[in-house]
């Protein structure tokens, strides 16, 4: 069975252009595009990775991945993290939360798939 | 120490500032000099009748004498005081400390405040990089769509046999995602633009000495005939909003005047009229210094005799005056390009330099630079000789040679001078987003 991703972002070019390069890869991908519920979003889906962008909607990307990270069931879950901001202060609060991987757009797909594949044994 | 007990310090300051003998001041408030020679050094108490008597002698409010008006400079100095220092500071001489040296306590008293009121602004400036929501804004416009673009551009062109959909998807993606690029970049352009003007900026004296300058076109008509003009001048300008700023235009004014005295716009006007903007040919029909030449082309009216521009610094290598000439730059408050021939003039005084410049960057013009430096004031063989270099900047005649002409940058930080020898700095323009 393929292994399951849920990407978190808003921008829909990103999603299409991600989502695309991930399926070829042999990944499933679901995706969400805004902060309100994307916790609900990420119990609900259970994936085995999610992407999560910094700088969306309705909540940050900081807060769900403390939201995640408090959640027992999930606190293990693999998240790259995606932000345009890639000063170190982000850097150091979403290590500080307990980000798997963080990643500067704008990025390379290359790079999107070397981090998922570290992340995650295909 | 107690506070009257600085009166008779306050009766000395006040009679020696109003230029009256101790003998007098006693013989006329009925004390001897010796009695008052105690008083004034503190060393006897006075107070009621006799107080009274001294500070109508002296033509002061009594309570002057009694409190001094040191009041309000001890409340400031315990507020200076107040600051987070590891200086230990001598709290119980705060009130002798403001009687014995007013002017020391008041600019201490000033500078506490100053330095306060500019950590807010500081503070403030800093918030508003940091939580700019239009800059954050645009920012994250910008880079989202180059993300996009990028992404979508590499599948485009890394993927073998993409199907048709998809590819026609892609394309379409891309030209959508490119015109919300150029939007965004438009945006931030024009935000970056107009942000010094949306809310007071942080200004040196210098910085508004220019604005003054620029506001003006680096002419003035008035000054021209009639350097009484200036005090009139300086109070109507906006732009000049603390004294330190006034003081500097007053001064720069005030040698624009003299200047036009010495060299009148008239007798300019003929010799350009006969040998073009030429410095060497000017100077050796004007017969003036370099520098006065200098400034006075560089006052010239642009509508009637073209662009000039010129850069003056001092002997630390201060930008202190600077007039841009388009197509090439001048830093706003860093350090200069150190290949300028303003720099090689300061270290070589009165050895004349031309040099064909460019400058690094897009849009920049060919120019043709006269640099010199000059002594301010007369040698002294006891005290450090104070240079003045100048860098007169003039387009380049037509049809100049490309290729003779030096490239220099603006400042580090602008220039994408990678390979360069006296590079100060990194550039900020290497890093990109």
């Amino acid at each position: 069975m393929n292994k399951k991703v849920l990407l978190i972002e808003d921008e829909p070019n990103i999603i299409e252009a991600v989502s695309f390069i991930l399926s070829r890869e042999g990944w499933e991908v679901k995706t969400h595009s805004n902060g309100h519920d994307a916790v609900d979003a990420v119990r609900k889906r259970d994936p085995d990775l999610v992407i999560l962008d910094v700088m969306l909607p309705g909540k940050s990307g900081f807060e769900i991945l403390q939201d995640i990270r408090a959640d027992t069931a999930m606190a293990d879950l693999p998240v790259l993290m995606l932000t345009a901001r890639g000063q170190v202060k982000d850097r150091e609060m979403a290590e500080r939360f307990g980000v798997s991987r963080f990643m500067t757009k704008p990025f390379s797909n290359a790079d999107v798939l070397d981090a998922v594949r570290d992340l995650v044994a295909p | 120490m107690a506070q009257s007990a600085m009166v008779g310090s306050r009766i000395r300051e006040r009679r020696v500032l109003a230029g009256i003998k101790q003998s007098d001041l006693a013989g006329r408030a009925g004390i001897s000099p010796s009695y008052l020679n105690l008083i004034e050094h503190n060393r006897r108490r006075i107070g009621g009748k006799r107080l009274l008597q001294l500070a109508e002698a002296l033509e002061v409010d009594p309570a002057w004498l009694s409190e001094g008006a040191e009041a309000t400079l001890i409340a400031g100095l315990r507020e200076a005081a107040s600051i987070e220092t590891t200086q230990p500071v001598e709290l119980d001489r705060t009130e002798e400390f403001a009687s014995r040296f007013p002017g020391w306590a008041g600019l201490l008293t000033e500078t506490a405040r100053r330095v306060e009121g500019l950590e807010q602004t500081v503070q403030a400036l800093t918030d508003r990089l940091a939580h700019d929501p239009h800059l954050a804004a645009s920012l994250h416009e910008v880079i989202s769509m180059v993300t996009a673009i990028r992404s979508t551009a590499s599948i485009l062109a890394d993927t073998k046999e993409l199907q048709p959909e998809w590819r026609a998807r892609f394309n379409r993606n891309i030209n959508e995602d490119s015109r919300r690029l150029a939007e965004g970049a438009e945006d931030l352009v024009r935000y970056l633009e107009d942000a010094p003007d949306k809310e007071a900026e942080i200004r040196s004296p210098q910085d508004e000495l220019h604005a003054f300058l620029a506001a003006h076109d680096y002419h003035f008509t008035a000054l021209e005939t009639e350097p009484d003009t200036v005090p009139q001048l300086i109070e109507d300008a906006p732009t000049l909003v603390t004294e330190a700023g006034r003081s500097l235009a007053r001064d720069a004014l005030g040698v624009y005047a003299q200047d036009a005295a010495d060299l009148p716009l008239s007798v300019l006007d003929d010799a350009i009229a006969e040998h073009g903007l030429h410095p060497d040919q000017l100077l050796n029909q004007l017969g003036v210094g370099a520098g006065h030449l200098f400034r006075r082309l560089a006052g010239l009216p642009t509508a009637r005799f073209g662009p000039v521009g010129l850069v003056m610094c001092d002997a630390s290598g201060t930008l202190i005056y600077r007039k841009p000439l388009p197509g090439f730059d001048l830093p706003r408050a860093a350090g200069a390009c150190t290949l300028w021939p303003l720099y090689q003039a300061l270290a070589q005084p009165a050895t004349p330099i031309r040099a064909m410049l460019v400058q690094t960057g897009r849009g920049q013009s060919q120019v043709q630079s006269y640099s010199l430096a000059e002594h301010v004031a007369s040698v002294r063989f006891d005290e450090p000789v104070s240079s003045r270099a100048y860098m007169l900047l003039l387009p380049a005649p037509p049809g100049a040679d490309a290729d003779a002409a030096r490239t220099v940058g603006t400042t580090c930080r602008v220039c994408p001078q990678e390979a360069c020898r006296v590079r100060r700095e990194p550039s900020i323009l290497a890093k990109g987003f």
